[in-house]
């Protein structure tokens, strides 16, 4: 990963913890989410019906989609139940000086077949 | 003329003896002795009621009118100093003389305290006794620092108790496991990390070598050296059998009181039973084999001397509340012959230890799971063959109809072990006193009130056998909880919990999902009257941002309109803010209000500003509206004024969390044209008087209100629906509106427990939600004060980088 990939985007304080704020960056919506000190980063629109991720309640690893509680694990981007098969990207994040930064180049996308 | 049959010994181990004499016969003229002045109670059960889970008045066990009934002389706060066995007298210290034919000795045992330098001090107390627990509850305050010395069953559940009364607890214990009597060094250990984590500091193996302190303790110094503060100490080091009074008397005493197998001691007309006793080398702390002496003896005293005592094998169960730990039978892996099996998982801390000898179930210990205790106990104690099963022993089939394996049980065989109650005998409670629920059946027949681990065995028997029986539902809330919502509520109340993350952590899986983190928010808001912590984490995205997210993830904005009227300048305002932000629809909706439609999320707080309304909490499980008609302001058939009573109910209600959403409506007449009998809350007005009804739906169900009081006046009315509302926050499970409510509790224990209960229950419902509405404020002031600086911002880049 080059270096300059890396994209300051907030103050890790602006994302409380257990909840999760959307950013717009470089053309994408992405949802940022604070798990108690560790930040995690996917798409903001559910493959769904495009509800906003950012706004769901987070549950251990996975956030809740606000408008039809679909579940998305943060770590992998997968939907959570076998009913839902589906996944959003992921993108790499890390803190550094208290400033969140994140990765758009290195994005994890899975392909259309588990998109769908 | 009767047998002078004298007890002394009010506890656990004498009453139930008596108890079982009763049902053999009433041949005996019976006196007890207590030296407490309190009536027989669940000394098991003291443990929660430090830590607030009970009242000493629900761990009574046998009121007075139990003696009075069974004719019984209670002598409550009367100690016997003498025997006098050639004359056949027991002298109490006042010097009054009772003669008997027949003396049992249940003087129980008292707390051991170590000869360590210091222990007469002031504040440090042990812990056996009503009286010892209510002094407890007396010095306990937050942030008192405290040491248990003793970390065995005892001393935990006291450490623990102590700990929710806000003390910092400390548990010191001498050896280097806990609860080493129960447990082996693993189980120790995954016991201690669960202690740790409720917040209790545990410190071993650690010798104390003296309190210190001025009078008052101090503090605790060890053998090492080294010293520690405490301005409280409770000493949980083991009991003693209390026999001075027996040795006294000249009878054969080691440890305890010695007794043969019928507990009969070297003198023929004096028995023992309970903790006091020594039976073949052995004494006892545990309550199943002391109910099992007095049921032998009950036989024996009544010429049906049966089966000899056999202590059986101890089974021990830890009563914290999310510390799981069992353990029965013989635990020595040392024994020769001795196999063992185990599992741990010390990422869910579970841990279970079998010890086997010829396929056959020796002992076992439980941690973290305890699912399987009754299947365990029940292979140690008919010694069942475990051949074909080694596989899967250590995660035994669970019966998918526990029925079945209930009929399959003989009627002779015991139920509940501590109380001695077979399944014959609840059969026949079930058959002769048509009992239907769990707790009448505890009740009548005492099964399932001590240590409460026949439970689900006495709830199977209860459905197999009673043909109305009625299940207490108790569902748990959501896979992160194994409690019911109820169970949840008393947790939270009971061991003082003020956030959600403390619940999920103590009691769940740490992690909560969108069910039961909403459920917990609202009722850590009920409970404690709004002084919570309150985390925003917890609560959907309406809640986070005080208005109702739509398919599009923009929001709808609903200001509060009480009682349905509004103004020009209201409406002028309205029409501004639709103009200024572009909003796609402006509707009235069917509550009386408008609504705008479209807003997205970061002009949320400019809107409420320009409106300059209050939040309509249309977008929460809250209270929404009353709807009013004209009433008798304006309209001829108007007999109340049902636009002001309407404003004056929302005044009073507004911006309260309720278990669902919570409408209202006022009428001025019979006509109903607001709807009221159609509403979670309704005013009827009527010539002279308000119907107050309740329960009434006109959405997914359709269902008219139920009366629930006719008053005269609109302020008799306005009470009558606080105290609805108030009863239905407190009682209702989250999630469940007014009518599933009162249909699922009925409409009269409804009243009887609102409008009809006592002033004082009424009373403490007026004034929690006093306390409440105190600290509710209109949620859209968040506008203007954001709890987090991005509450309603999107966030945008540092920078934006463009080269790369």
């Amino acid at each position: 990963m080059n270096d300059r990939d890396w994209i300051p985007i907030t103050a890790i304080e602006n994302i409380p913890p257990r909840q999760g704020r959307s950013v717009c960056v470089e053309g994408a919506e992405i949802a940022i989410f604070n798990l108690n000190g560790r930040f995690l980063s996917i798409d903001n629109k559910c493959p769904h019906k495009g509800g906003p991720l950012c706004d769901g309640i987070v549950s251990g690893t996975s956030v809740v989609c606000p408008l039809h509680g679909r579940h998305y694990d943060l770590e992998s981007g997968l939907g959570v139940r076998a009913s839902e098969a589906t996944a959003v990207a992921t993108y790499p994040t890390r803190v550094e000086n208290g400033v969140i930064l994140v990765n758009l180049a290195a994005a994890h996308r899975f392909n259309e077949a588990v998109t769908g | 003329m009767k047998e002078q049959l004298v007890v002394i010994g009010n506890g656990m181990a004498g009453v139930a003896c008596v108890e079982q004499i009763l049902k053999q016969s009433h041949d005996f003229d019976i006196t007890i002795f207590g030296d407490e002045t309190h009536v027989n109670y669940n000394r098991i059960m003291l443990s929660l009621v430090l830590a607030g889970e009970k009242s000493s008045d629900e761990i009574v066990l046998n009121d007075l009118e139990w003696y009075q009934q069974n004719d019984i002389r209670a002598r409550l706060g009367v100690k016997i100093s003498q025997i006098d066995r050639e004359n056949r007298v027991v002298i109490d210290d006042e010097g009054g003389r009772t003669e008997y034919d027949k003396l049992i000795l249940a003087t129980g045992s008292s707390a051991f305290i170590p000869p360590i330098p210091g222990v007469n001090k002031k504040n440090v107390h042990v812990f056996r006794t009503l009286d010892d627990t209510r002094e407890l509850l007396q010095k306990a305050r937050p942030g008192l620092k405290t040491v248990v010395i003793g970390g065995g069953l005892l001393g935990l559940e006291a450490a623990r108790g102590l700990q929710v009364q806000g003390c910092e607890v400390t548990v010191v214990h001498l050896m280097d496991t806990l609860m080493e009597r129960q447990l082996d060094a693993t189980g120790g250990e995954y016991l201690k990390r669960k202690i740790e984590s409720l917040g209790i500091r545990v410190m071993l193996p650690k010798q104390t070598a003296a309190l210190c302190g001025n009078g008052r303790v101090e503090g605790l110094k060890f053998n090492s050296g080294e010293e520690i503060e405490a301005e409280l100490v409770v000493i949980a080091a083991g009991i003693r059998p209390n026999a001075e009074l027996a040795k006294k008397a000249g009878l054969a005493v080691g440890r305890g009181i010695q007794v043969n197998d019928y507990l009969e001691t070297s003198d023929p007309r004096i028995f023992a039973v309970g903790e006091c006793t020594e039976h073949r080398g052995q004494t006892f702390g545990l309550v199943a084999p002391l109910f099992e002496q007095g049921r032998v003896l009950a036989k024996a005293l009544t010429g049906n001397r049966e089966a000899p005592f056999n202590a059986g094998s101890p089974a021990a169960k830890l009563k914290i509340m999310g510390v799981d730990i069992f353990s029965a039978g013989s635990i020595d892996a040392s024994e020769p012959g001795i196999e063992t099996v185990r599992y741990e998982d010390p990422s869910i801390g579970a841990y279970k230890k079998l010890l086997l000898k010829n396929n056959r179930l020796q002992g076992v210990i439980l941690v973290g799971d305890v699912e399987d205790e009754l299947t365990y106990t029940d292979w140690i104690r008919k010694g069942t063959d475990l051949t074909e099963m080694r596989r899967q022993i250590l995660f035994p089939p669970r019966n998918p109809d526990p029925g079945r394996e209930i009929a399959d049980m003989p009627d002779s065989e015991t139920i509940c072990g501590c109380n001695g109650v077979k399944k014959g005998d609840i059969i026949h409670a079930i058959h002769e006193r048509g009992i239907t629920t769990l707790g009448q059946l505890k009740q009548c027949t005492r099964a399932s009130t001590s240590c409460g681990s026949c439970t689900g065995l006495c709830e199977s028997l209860l459905r197999a056998v009673a043909p109305d029986f009625k299940e207490e539902t108790k569902t748990s809330l959501c896979s992160c909880f194994p409690f019911s919502y109820e169970q949840l509520r008393d947790i939270i109340r009971g061991q003082k919990l003020k956030s959600v993350e403390e619940v999920l952590h103590v009691y769940g899986n740490r992690k909560g999902c969108e069910v039961c983190k909403p459920a917990l928010s609202y009722m850590l808001d009920m409970v404690w009257c709004g002084d919570h912590e309150e985390d925003r984490s917890a609560r959907f995205i309406n809640d986070r941002v005080h208005a109702n997210i739509q398919k599009d993830g923009t929001f709808s904005v609903i200001p509060r309109m009480r009682g349905g009227v509004t103004s020009a300048a209201e409406l002028r305002k309205i029409a501004d803010v639709a103009d200024k932000y572009n909003v796609p629809m402006v509707k009235v909706t069917g509550s009386q209000r408008i609504d705008l439609l479209g807003i997205k999320k970061a002009d949320l707080p400019a809107v409420w500003a320009d409106l300059g309304m209050t939040s309509g909490q249309a977008y929460t499980k809250g209270v929404r509206m009353v709807k009013t008609c004209v009433g008798s302001e304006f309209c001829r058939f108007g007999v109340q004024d049902s636009t002001n009573a309407g404003i004056e109910l929302e005044r009073r209600l507004e911006h309260l969390f309720t278990p669902h959403k919570f409408k209202m409506g006022v009428v001025g007449c019979p006509r109903n044209c607001a709807e009221a009998t159609v509403k979670d809350l309704g005013m009827v007005g009527q010539d002279g008087s308000w119907q107050v009804v309740v329960g009434g739906a006109a959405g997914k169900s359709v269902r008219k209100a139920d009366l629930l009081i006719t008053v005269e006046t609109t302020e008799q009315a306005l009470e009558a629906c606080d105290l609805f509302f108030q009863y239905y926050r407190e009682n209702a499970n989250y999630l469940e509106r007014s009518y599933d409510f009162v249909e699922r509790l009925g409409i009269e224990k409804v009243r009887k427990e609102t409008v009809y209960a006592s002033d004082a229950d009424k009373q403490n419902l007026l004034d929690r939600l006093a306390r409440s509405k105190a600290l509710a404020k209109d949620a859209w002031l968040e506008g203007a004060e954001p709890v987090n600086a991005t509450q309603f911002v999107q966030i945008q880049p540092m920078e934006v980088v463009t080269a790369k």
